[in-house]
């Protein structure tokens, strides 16, 4: 019985520009990779579901599209959040400096039951690496977020770290009968009269 | 050797060629060349911008703020009263002062199937936002609260009318609720299109009471002009109404949950992904013309650093542009309450649109009052905020709203605004700035979703495509 139960979560998905935020998410989503990802653009969110052993977590995934360039994202972005991948890129320095900012920006922003991950992305490429994976984990530990290297090209740990999530997030606490709505038209009702 | 990825900003790796356009002594602006410039995130900027970014522009969204929202934010305590009472920390006994409140500074409420839904729905931009419905639409009469009575059942039960006024009213809503432009059988002997809206009230014998709360509380008319024109439109207006009702049930009217800031918010997200770019905290010091008059450009100083950027458009507010572009239309007095209680005679309805009709009251204009309240996410538990509003008519503008604060009974804590409403003088055409007017006092957004429509067709050059039915069945999206 209760592993029918789908309890959905809102997502987001903060850090610098190029950091490999989409494509973690579309590697997520439909499980693939492009070298070339398009800077997000078209796609409002993404939904993908984790099954754990006693429910099914549904993610609504927000993407930042671009509003992060300027720091401008709108406060409905981080509203009725529950969880957050703050991504950055293990080749690039100045991305874990964004990362941490970003940590401090949700802290301040979001839900202060937010749960946090911290995704090194792109360590397929070890070669290049400038942030030690030593000192992420450090910093995670310290400001307890779940921390993580992935990768999107290979999927390293990229199934985990939302796993991870979902196990996280409080399924038991009962989401309330919801009287708000999105507004759509209805979908069953049949229009009266001509044709 | 490449520096540092770009974090953004300071574009790519290789310094583009300075353009000729950039003035000697300044940067670019973000990436500098632009389709459209949008100033200021309220509502009706915040629609365009993803309107046009939707249709492949490259926009640029600046706001001064370092909020969305423009006019139409939706602020917290805090922020609420750094704008009335700065220095004063907000009254403890209000709740949290940044988690709890939502508070609009230009109420409104959505009519269900009016023009703003139907921009919804084209754009989907229904997806980031939640609803809930308007408990009640109310008009006073004599001092007291009744409902609008909208269907002919509550024709019959309501108190604003005595016995035989009740019948023809019914009678009234009968025809309108079978009246069908495509249909000349419906017409019954009526032509609509020459017929006044006055003529059709006296066609059925209704009285000035009746003609005065279906003009102003059902079909929204703001003044009584419209009983000279044809009653078509009128009709149409009543129509949307009854409708909107329809569909949720309590009343015509919607809101969003944690207040209409998210409606600026989900249209800039509209305009994000499609590749339009961002920046609050822009203090735009400047619309930048050329020698024939035509604007080119806005000018920002950052870092002390004046930067600036171009395009063949520019679309704001009036408070972006020169005060010659702009002349005033009138002022809005308005007045934000918190209280702990709801209203007596709405049967403790969480949320409510109540019109005084002006000539209840020996005004021109209507008195409007729209309150909401935690059950949208608004203010903290068991509080209340009413905001009334009103065209003012004297030199004394908070006074003319005493008939609402009678209405209110005791609040908590008042914020009083009056403001001037501007209009653009020219249509932008020939000088490529095309501006928004100023919000109006009306309660509801059909105004507003007119300026828009407006501004989309100097714009383009195209009328907006609203053909979307509300009542059809959509696909999956
Ligand atoms: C939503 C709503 C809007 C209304 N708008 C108007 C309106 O625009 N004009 C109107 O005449 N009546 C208006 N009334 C009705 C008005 O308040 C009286 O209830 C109505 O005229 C019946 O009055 P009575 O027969 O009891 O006469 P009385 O109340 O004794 O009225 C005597 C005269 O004063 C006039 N009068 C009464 N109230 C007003 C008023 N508020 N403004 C101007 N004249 C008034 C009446 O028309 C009448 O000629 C409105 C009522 C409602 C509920
Ligand atoms: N080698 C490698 N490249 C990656 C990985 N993830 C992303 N990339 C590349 O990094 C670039 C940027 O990826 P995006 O997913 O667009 O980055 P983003 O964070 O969404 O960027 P914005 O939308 O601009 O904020 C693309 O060229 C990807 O191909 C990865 O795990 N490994
Ligand atoms: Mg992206």
């Amino acid at each position: 019985m209760s592993s029918g139960r789908v309890c959905h979560f809102k997502l987001v998905l903060l850090g610098d520009t190029a950091v490999g935020k989409s494509c973690l998410v579309v590697r997520f989503v439909r499980d693939e990779f492009f070298e070339y990802q398009e800077p997000t653009i078209g796609a409002a969110f993404l939904t993908q579901k984790v099954q754990l052993d006693d429910a099914t977590v549904k993610f609504e995934i927000w993407d930042t599209a671009g509003q992060e360039r300027y720091r401008s994202l709108a406060p409905m972005y981080y509203r009725g959040a529950a969880a957050a991948i703050v991504v950055y890129d293990v080749t690039n320095k100045e991305s874990f400096n964004g990362a941490k900012s970003w940590v401090k920006e949700l802290q301040r922003r979001g839900d202060p039951n937010v749960i946090i991950a911290l995704a090194g992305n792109k360590a397929d490429l070890e070669h290049r690496r400038q942030v030690q994976s030593e000192e992420a984990r450090l910093y995670a530990e310290d400001n307890g977020l779940i921390h993580m290297e992935t990768s999107a090209k290979s999927a390293q740990n990229v199934k985990s770290i939302f796993v991870e999530i979902a196990q996280k997030l409080p399924k038991a606490t009962v989401q309330p009968e919801r009287e708000a709505f999105p507004i759509m038209r209805p979908r069953t009702e049949q229009k009266s009269g001509c044709c | 050797m490449a520096e540092h990825e770009g974090k953004g900003g300071d574009g790519g790796e290789v310094p583009a060629p300075r353009p000729d356009w950039l003035p000697d002594g300044c940067e670019m602006l973000a990436d500098g060349e632009y389709d459209a410039i949008v100033m200021g995130t309220g509502l009706k900027e915040a629609i365009m911008s993803g309107l046009l970014s939707t249709l492949g522009m490259k926009v640029l969204h600046v706001d001064r703020n370092n909020y969305y929202g423009g006019e139409c934010a939706s602020l917290n305590l805090t922020n609420l009263y750094n704008k009335f009472r700065p220095g004063q920390p907000p009254a403890p006994e209000l709740g949290h002062p940044t988690r709890d409140y939502n508070v609009d500074l230009i109420p409104k409420f959505l009519m269900a199937n009016g023009n703003l839904v139907k921009m919804l729905l084209m754009t989907k931009v229904t997806r980031y936002l939640e609803f809930k419905t308007v408990d009640g639409s109310y008009v006073v009469k004599g001092g007291k609260i009744n409902k609008v009575p909208a269907t002919p059942d509550e024709a019959l039960r309501t108190s604003l009318m005595g016995i035989f006024e009740k019948r023809r009213f019914r009678n009234f809503l009968q025809y309108l609720a079978g009246y069908d432009e495509q249909q000349p059988d419906t017409f019954k002997g009526r032509d609509l299109r020459r017929m006044t809206m006055l003529q059709l009230y006296e066609d059925f014998g209704l009285d000035e009471n009746t003609q005065s709360f279906t003009g102003h509380a059902m079909a929204l008319q703001r003044d009584d002009t419209y009983l000279h024109k044809p009653a078509l439109e009128t009709i149409k207006s009543i129509q949307l109404y009854v409708r909107s009702l329809e569909r949720y049930g309590k009343s015509p009217y919607i809101y969003p949950m944690y207040g209409l800031g998210g409606l600026p918010e989900g249209f800039s997200r509209l305009c994000a992904i499609h590749g339009g770019t961002f920046m609050l905290q822009c203090p735009v010091e400047e619309v930048l013309f050329d020698d024939s008059g035509v604007a080119w450009g806005i000018k920002a100083t950052m870092d002390g650093v004046p930067q600036v950027a171009k395009a063949t458009m520019l679309i704001g507010d009036p408070s972006y542009f020169p005060s010659r572009m702009v002349k005033p239309t009138g002022m809005v007095a308005r007045s934000i309450c918190i209280m702990d209680h709801p209203f007596n005679g709405t049967n403790d309805a969480e949320s409510t649109q109540i019109i005084i009709p002006g000539r209840q009251v020996n005004r021109h204009n209507d008195i409007y009052v729209c309150m909401v309240s935690f059950s949208h996410c608004v203010a903290s538990p068991g509080k209340y905020v009413a905001i009334a509003s009103t065209t003012v008519e004297t030199s004394d503008p908070l006074a003319e709203l005493a008939p609402a604060f009678e209405l209110l009974g005791p609040v908590m804590e008042r914020f009083d605004d009056v403001s001037n409403t501007l209009t653009p003088v020219e249509d932008g055409t020939a000088d490529r700035c095309f501006i928004s007017e100023s919000y109006d006092a009306t309660s509801h957004f059909e105004t507003t979703a007119a300026d828009v429509q407006s501004l989309y067709e100097r714009v383009t050059g195209q009328k907006m495509d609203l053909s979307i039915d509300p009542e059809v069945e959509q696909e999956e999206g």
